[in-house]
């Protein structure tokens, strides 16, 4: 009888965390539980509370980041950005859009053979520092470039 | 939504090149309507990439991606013939998908 309900509420236990998943729309049909979706990071306010949620600490500048934007972008809706990190066992790269009503802007986790290089366009609301943040081995580095922006595309 | 999904793969060098491009409004939830009226919140939050069945790019996007965003990554080892699946979910629940085999260079 008890080992029933142990057996039970152990079995329930282990689904919830599934079940609440599949509820928020997170679970999807690959193979792999994708990360959750970083909401404090995302409705941060402050860049620094932005790096915080990733769990950045001691962040280093590297020269190992090459980060390719526009110096001027024409249009602040679309602003195309490529970050390719060169530092051995990149696990992820984030961009942070210093002055964006909310600074953390995107993030890429690597696996199974992904080289650490990410291609896509940003909305930047007016000028202002991009930095590319990567997690390698554990340890934070960053890369930052100003990017000017002569209309903003932030949608105001 | 308009378009459907796009996307094409090759090899160059060593790597799969992907590149994908996808439908979406991408809101804000800070840009008004012809009526005045603010639009809300409605973008991508979350796409998956996978090679041959493995996921190998976990992306956390916000509303700050470009309306009907693009998505450019590697896979190193690839090779052609090899299947890119991409697949993204959007704050509503939705979701898109492709997927296609890789060119040779």
């Amino acid at each position: 009888m008890h080992q029933y309900r142990r057996t039970l509420l152990k079995a329930m236990s282990a689904a919830m965390p599934l079940a609440i998943a599949a509820g928020a729309g997170l679970f999807r049909s690959t193979s792999a539980l994708a990360a959750a979706w970083n909401k404090s990071g995302f409705d941060a306010k402050a860049a620094a509370d932005a790096l915080k949620s990733l769990g950045v600490a001691n962040a280093q500048p590297s020269k190992d980041i090459v980060l390719t934007a526009p110096d001027i972008a024409e249009n602040g809706a679309q602003v195309p950005v490529t970050i390719t990190s060169r530092i051995p066992n990149t696990q992820s790269i984030s961009i942070i859009v210093d002055k964006n009503p909310f600074p953390l802007n995107s993030s890429y986790d690597f696996a199974n053979g992904a080289e650490s290089y990410v291609s896509t366009k940003l909305k930047m609301g007016q000028t202002s520092n991009v930095i590319a943040v990567v997690k390698a081995d554990g340890k934070f580095f960053t890369a930052t470039r100003e990017i000017k922006v002569t209309i903003g595309g932030c949608g105001g | 939504m308009a378009e459907p999904m796009k996307i094409r793969a090759k090899m160059e060098g060593d790597a799969a090149d992907v590149k994908v491009l996808m439908s979406h409004p991408m809101e804000t939830g800070q840009r008004k309507n012809e009526k005045g009226e603010l639009v809300p919140v409605h973008f991508i939050q979350s796409v998956i990439a996978t090679h041959n069945g493995k996921t190998v790019l976990d992306v956390q996007w916000s509303q700050a991606i470009a309306r009907n965003p693009f998505l450019g990554f590697r896979v190193k080892g690839a090779k052609a013939g090899d299947k890119i699946t991409v697949t993204w979910t959007d704050t509503t629940g939705d979701k898109g998908s492709i997927d296609t085999v890789v060119a040779a260079a």
